[in-house]
């Protein structure tokens, strides 16, 4: 077959399990189906990627996203106690509103993108190849050397993205007992046990105890 | 052939679905919030189709940082969700009104 035939069918392929996907997050029932259709999407959007030789990003697609994102989706769905009906509640009453404003946006952008794929603008040579290197080498190359300082400001994001979201969830419990450690290295020997300095004593037996005497 | 217009075609179709979205599930903050994250994947499609197109490694790089971005904000917005459902012991938007806005 055709190469390049192969490769649209297997884009509209993948494009159509992209949008089913998409549009079951937005309608199912179930918000613990819908967080699973998300990563249905993505990982079908990861395969979309990977067509136009895109593979570095849509393997940190797939990890990022659904390894650890979407689980992190998942843990909060299933922890917080749900009521699904109420959820439900104006999703036919604001069904036509979504539908036209979205359709309206949908035919504004297509206009503005049918003027200019009249003449089908084909994609060129994939340019991590023309310069010899696979795309993980391209992009890292870049990533490291032109945009080192966005690269550490992300590093720094994350980090105040963890510390803040451990920061909003740490409780204080009135009931918990916690050891403060200051204290007791601070503590000395002297101030918990007393040495008594004492002659020996016989305890006073009763007479009619179990030993018989001599 | 796959041309420009077919991936930019998927990013629009994909973005206004998650404007639909944001749409008809007003009170489930967490459909909202998954709702936000097609939209950021419906702009990364146009990033990586363009960088692509134009091979320029700059729009990847900036999908990278998306990505960044996004994962960050996912974990701060659920932590303030739970926190949220500890104190009201309810997700629903119209119930969080104590602002009066």
């Amino acid at each position: 077959m055709n190469p390049q035939l192969f490769q649209l069918i297997c884009f509209y392929a993948f494009g159509f399990v992209t949008v089913a996907a998409a549009l079951s997050v937005i309608t199912l029932k179930n918000t613990v189906h819908s967080v699973l259709a998300l990563v249905l999407t993505f990982f079908s959007a990861a395969c979309l990627w990977t067509l136009i030789d895109a593979e570095f990003l849509a393997l940190a697609l797939i990890v990022v996203y659904v390894g650890a994102v979407m689980v992190l989706f998942l843990f909060v769905v299933m922890m917080l106690d749900i009521d699904q009906e109420k959820m439900r509640e104006g999703f036919v009453k604001f069904l036509p509103v979504g539908l036209i404003v979205a359709a309206a946006m949908l035919v504004e952008m297509l206009g503005l993108i049918g003027v200019r794929a009249m003449h089908a603008q084909a994609m060129g040579a994939d340019p991590a190849a023309t310069a010899g290197l696979s795309n993980t080498a391209w992009l890292g190359q870049a990533l490291y050397t032109k945009f080192l300082l966005p690269f550490e400001i992300a590093a720094l994001i994350l980090t105040v993205g963890v510390v803040a979201a451990v920061a909003l969830t740490l409780r204080e419990r009135a009931d918990a007992r916690y050891e403060s450690a200051s204290q007791q290295v601070k503590v000395n020997p002297r101030d918990r046990v007393r040495i008594v300095k004492m002659d020996a004593v016989r305890p006073d037996l009763p007479n009619d105890s179990q030993e018989p005497t001599p | 052939m796959i041309t420009l217009a077919h991936y930019i075609v998927l990013g629009a179709v994909l973005f206004c679905i998650a404007v639909a979205g944001l749409f008809i599930n007003r009170k489930n903050v967490i459909v909202l919030l998954m709702s936000i994250e097609l939209m950021l994947l419906a702009v990364n499609m146009n990033f990586v189709a363009f960088s692509r197109f134009l091979g320029d490694v700059s729009g990847q790089v900036f999908v990278f940082f998306i990505l960044t971005v996004a994962a960050a904000e996912a974990a701060i917005g659920l932590a303030i969700l739970v926190l949220l459902f500890r104190n009201r012991s309810t997700i629903n938007i119209a119930d969080i009104d104590s602002m009066k806005g």
